[in-house]
């Protein structure tokens, strides 16, 4: 036990065996009214949630941890004796285990164990309100973290999760053994629907099989959604002809009500799009709806983690981007943006490696380095495709590969689009860099070490690759994540 | 001759490199041979993006573990089609993937022709399109 341990008292402390006690009116502890049970050995079908919790000075860690089990389940501040009319041990969460997190001075882990009966079949919206509900703005807590959860198969399977999953992906768009590609359109905004067709239509000329509208492409008085569509399926299908690819673009359905996004995603579907896109800030139920409408109609969903930085950036206080990948495993989508760990937005290599193993998985290990707390059987649901995007360029494709695999889309909008000889040749310097080094890894070459090089020497039959090589040369987003493993130094792929 | 950067259907995964020689396509299989994939052989003369269903020549290569009897197959099958379309697919049969695992077109016609898009007017701005390969009005056997 190190010094930090003996700080934590972690003695039984439970009334439930006395009901005398435990039920006269007034307030207990949270460990006295049965929330705190240290002997506590969770079953298989109970889904254990892993909080990282700060309480406020002077409350000790595990009266923290069983106020988080209380408040995330039965309680209320008071004792109350209605809860004698329940079978309330089924309905009582449990914390079983708190430890100090490493290196973090008043900082906790703690183990919660819930009944399957906590939760709705099916239903995220039940399992968010339960689990990141009332209890994260608990007083006593000064900040608490929702790290990673085990969910019983007994519940992964009340849920249908991704409506199409990377396989069948693959086997729709006929593109197998290496990554996708995609750009999203730029910029952002302001682009009249048909200068925005013209963008997609060069994009997925020049080799890329995807391009994608941006999070905040709805419906704008300089485009509207209608317009934007019939331009943008112009684009794709002239494409495929161009090429003789299935190729596509993420049409963003997102809208302010239910029967906006119904109505688009219908309009996206009889032009022949194979895909659809979905803002995450539409919320859980407008997911799963959409999700259901996609397995009805042969559609693809891409999901935007649009505003996930909010609660899943800060390590203190909110929940681990992990966890919302679980979720939204179950809820089902078929792509999820899942960070870069070269690019321009935040993500520590491996805790991002970690992202992709929760989407991709059969079956998730237990992983410390990669912020991966348990093992996860996924019951043979689909699997999930990430895809990497933002601030990432060609020059780094032995990188992007040697992190993710084939598995993932690379989305290279201002490494497409910024090309000094345009897009199509941004397309083209992406594409070839990409096949050379699926190429190479496949030939048995040391990709990580050899990357620089192996490019350089496609560069030379490749005039746009050895422009895109030369403008983005220094390139590099290397600052300190605030997301990291608390178990391992990370190391910079940089 | 297609007007896309390549020149070329640029379907598979090595469409925009240089054409693989027959020592790269061998460690393309040795690659998939070692993560145990089988590998199989498929030709058309109809490389239409959505035409899933190329003609197998012969069953996928199940049992076999060395490079050089693919890469016989591969020399039979070009010198009975040498101017057809022609890949290799590779299948992994573990549990929750039970797909293709790796797929790359190792012969091409002289030529290429490509495709029109034809467009159908219909109501509104709408417009139903169809991918129409300028190759596939003349019959199977006959098209390049």
């Amino acid at each position: 036990m190190n010094p930090s341990d003996s700080a934590i008292s972690t003695e039984v402390t439970d009334l439930t065996g006395d009901t005398k006690k435990r039920y006269t009116a007034g307030v207990l502890k949270y460990r006295q009214m049965g929330y705190w049970q240290p002997d506590y050995q969770p079953v298989e079908t109970d889904t254990i949630c892993l909080f990282r919790i700060t309480p406020q000075e002077g409350v000790d860690p595990v009266e923290a941890a069983a106020a988080v089990a209380g408040e995330s389940s039965t309680a209320t501040w008071t004792v109350v004796w209605t809860d004698r009319l329940t079978a309330c041990d089924s309905y009582r969460a449990k914390a079983y285990r708190v430890e100090p997190v490493p290196g973090i001075p008043g900082q906790y882990f703690a183990w919660v164990a819930y009944d399957i009966i906590l939760f709705e079949e099916g239903s995220i919206a039940n399992i968010t309100a339960s689990l990141i509900g009332n209890v994260f703005s608990f007083k006593p807590l000064k900040a608490a973290r929702l790290e990673d959860i085990r969910m019983p198969v007994a519940l992964i399977k009340t849920f249908k999760g991704p409506p199409t999953g990377l396989v069948v992906e693959r086997e729709r768009l006929d593109k197998f053994g290496r990554p996708l590609l995609g750009a999203t359109t730029k910029p952002k905004l302001g682009l009249s629907a048909r200068n925005y067709g013209r963008v997609i239509y060069e994009g997925l000329k020049g080799g890329l099989d995807f391009m994608k509208d941006d999070e905040n492409i709805n419906s704008q008085p300089f485009m509207h959604w209608r317009d934007r569509f019939l331009y943008v399926m112009d684009a794709v299908n002239k494409a495929s002809a161009a090429t003789g690819e299935v190729k596509g673009s993420y049409l963003n359905v997102t809208g302010a009500t239910m029967e906006d996004i119904y109505e688009r995603a219908e309009f996206a579907k009889e032009l022949g799009s194979v895909v659809i896109m979905l803002d995450l800030v539409i919320g859980w139920s407008a997911i799963q709806s959409m999700s259901n409408w996609a397995r009805k109609n042969d559609m693809i969903v891409h999901m935007h983690r649009a505003g996930h930085g909010t609660y899943t950036r800060q390590k203190n206080h909110g929940v681990s981007f992990r966890v919302m990948a679980k979720w939204l495993r179950l809820a089902g989508v078929d792509h999820l943006h899942t960070g870069t760990a070269v690019g321009k937005l935040e993500g520590d290599p491996m805790t991002v490696q970690g992202y992709y193993n929760v989407c991709r998985d059969s079956y998730t290990k237990q992983d410390l380095p990669r912020g991966l707390f348990f093992d996860q059987d996924w019951a043979d649901m689909k699997k999930v495709m990430p895809v990497a995007s933002g601030g990432i360029h060609a020059g780094q494709m032995h990188q992007l590969i040697d992190l993710f695999g084939d598995d993932v889309i690379l989305q290279f909008g201002g490494g497409t689009i910024g090309h000094p000889a345009g897009i199509q040749a941004g397309a083209v310097a992406n594409r070839v860099a990409l096949e050379t080094i699926v190429k190479a890894r496949n030939e048995g070459r040391d990709i990580k070490n050899e990357g620089p090089e192996i490019l350089q020497k496609a560069a030379q039959f490749c005039t746009p690759l050895k422009q895109a090589l030369e403008t983005w040369k220094d390139v590099s987003f290397n600052y300190a994540s605030t997301d990291t493993s608390d178990f391992a130094t990370t190391p910079s792929v940089a | 001759m297609m007007t896309n950067p390549t020149g070329q259907i640029t379907q598979g995964q090595f469409s925009f490199l240089p054409d693989l020689s027959d020592a790269e396509i061998r460690m393309q299989i040795d690659y998939g041979l070692a993560k145990g994939y089988a590998w199989s052989i498929e030709y058309t003369d109809d490389p239409h993006p959505r035409n899933t269903y190329w003609e197998m020549f012969g069953m996928p290569m199940f049992d076999l573990q060395d490079a050089a009897g693919v890469m016989l197959e591969l020399d039979s099958c070009r010198k009975t089609f040498p101017t057809h379309y022609i890949r290799l697919m590779a299948f992994d049969s573990t549990r929750g993937v039970e797909s293709i695992a790796m797929s790359f077109i190792v012969n091409r016609p002289p030529s290429e022709p490509g495709f029109s898009l034809v467009r159908q007017e219909v109501q509104g701005r709408s417009i139903r399109y169809t991918v129409h390969g300028y190759a596939s009005d003349n019959p199977e056997g006959k098209r390049y």
